[in-house]
């Protein structure tokens, strides 16, 4: 299989590459890591008439948390980089469960954080993921750049809100609230399959009590899913058996499965209720979490 | 390279890369569409790299590019371009076999032997950065390459025992 034909340009400066979408318009794809672009393109699914490959834009490559704690992932931050990152490991516990969990480890080496929730598939981990920390997108485009909540971000199924001639450029996560806590489930068949269901949850707690929690869905509808409902159950309160259960009770009710080859609905929806309580019983209970 | 001829070939961008296989520097003229996989297998006739799925999941095109193991068949040929590209017909001098494969032969790691090459090229950009791993780390770092016949079992001991040699090598 190959792609049908296009233009291609590796264009050296965000400006040239910006430019280059603009005169393009509603034909033109961003290249980054390309490994949704390019089997998409090779099925024809995706057939661009320009193809604005932006690895030779210098300075895209980095993670790092500023001053205040907030923590900028560029546009061409790797999926391995942030899995053998330190920051990561240290300070962004949802981020470093799910970091390992994408795709398989040859993907990681070329697969981008950010392009992979602007590709916006619905089994994309990384949405959930940032979506459960509050986390943002930021576009560049020809009059500036702006910054998108992950919530208002993805719109639908391979659906985002950015322009034709606007990159995005890096994602944010902000700073914590309190002690961040927090993990990553993924149920698949396989290493590298796509999630049957995958749990995001983000806690960060002042004392005992629950100042913001965070949950998301992967792969149970049509876009990744906010439980915000469940997330609200946790929140102003100290972690207990019994917000845990209504938590898991509520993420279950915020989904919506469908049966399909990887499971039936009804199983789905059980697997979001179990993967929620069990990252919040092993957050409860740290000694536990190392055993 | 052959291409299908549609009578309008002059409308065709083609590009000039340079880079390096297996130590040696080439130039090639691709258009933007050839993939990295059909470069190395078509163009330079390297066939040891396979084709398998076409879709990113099978990992018997993997290569590596600056070191990195890449699935070929999802990168495009003209992102080669002032890269370092090693694919399985590097391993072997022409007196000596790679330690890997030695270790594939010793251990009895293939059967078919397609997945091969890729299973030796992603098990060499483990090695290259973890001289020592644990058997889970050898499953790990191959968890990205299907195989249909062994059960892996002997494609781990394969590399454990291509480490333990490249250990004993210094």
């Amino acid at each position: 299989m190959y792609p049908s034909r296009f233009r291609y340009e590796a264009p050296q400066s965000l400006a040239a590459a910006i430019g280059l979408l603009h005169d393009g318009g509603d034909y033109a794809k961003v290249l980054a890591g390309g490994q949704s672009l390019v089997p998409l393109m090779k099925l024809r699914f995706a057939s661009p008439e320009l193809v604005v490959d932006i690895n030779n834009v210098p300075g895209l490559s980095y993670h790092r948390a500023e001053a205040d704690g907030t923590l900028r992932i560029g546009a061409l931050c790797r999926h391995a980089d942030l899995e053998h990152s330190a920051l990561l490991a240290g300070t962004q516990p949802t981020m470093a469960a799910a970091a390992p969990l994408i795709a398989d480890p040859i993907v990681r080496n070329r697969g981008t954080l950010v392009g992979s929730i602007c590709h916006a598939d619905p089994q994309g981990d990384w949405a959930s993921v940032v979506l459960s920390l509050g986390g943002s997108i930021v576009a560049q485009g020809p009059d500036g750049r702006r910054s998108v909540p992950v919530a208002d971000f993805v719109t639908g199924p391979f659906q985002n809100v950015l322009e034709p001639d606007e990159i995005a450029i890096e994602a944010t996560i902000p700073p914590a609230a309190g002690a961040r806590a927090g993990g990553y489930l993924k149920l698949e068949r396989r290493v590298g399959d796509f999630a049957t269901v995958g749990v995001a949850v983000s806690v960060e707690t002042s004392g005992s009590v629950v100042s913001r929690a965070g949950i998301a869905l992967t792969g149970v509808g049509g876009s990744t899913i906010a439980a915000n409902e469940a997330a609200a159950a946790l929140t102003g309160r100290p972690l207990s058996a019994e917000s845990i259960s209504e938590a898991a009770r509520l993420a279950a009710a915020a989904a919506r499965p469908r049966t399909d080859h990887r499971g039936s609905a009804e199983y789905k929806r059980h697997i979001v209720a179990t993967f929620v309580e069990r990252i919040l019983d092993r957050i409860g209970q740290p000694a536990e979490r190392a055993a | 390279m052959i291409i299908e001829d549609r009578g309008d070939e002059a409308e065709v961008p083609v590009r000039r890369i340079r880079f390096t296989i297996n130590g040696e520097k080439k130039a090639a003229e691709v258009e933007p569409r050839l993939l990295l996989a059909h470069l190395i297998r078509h163009g330079l006739r390297l066939t040891g790299t396979h084709t398998g799925c076409d879709t990113t999941n099978c990992g018997a095109c993997t290569v590596l590019v600056d070191g990195q193991a890449v699935k070929s068949c999802t990168m495009l040929a003209v992102q080669a371009d002032g890269r370092e590209i090693e694919t399985v017909e590097g391993l072997a001098t022409a007196s000596e076999l790679h330690p890997l494969q030695e270790g594939f032969k010793e251990e009895h790691g293939l059967q078919c032997g397609f997945c091969t090459p890729g299973m030796m090229m992603a098990a060499k950009a483990l090695l290259d950065r973890n001289p020592d791993p644990t058997e889970e780390d050898v499953r790990w770092a191959l968890s990205g390459n299907l195989c249909r016949c062994t059960g892996y079992q002997n494609i781990v001991k394969s590399v454990l025992w291509a480490a333990a040699k490249l250990r004993s090598e210094g």
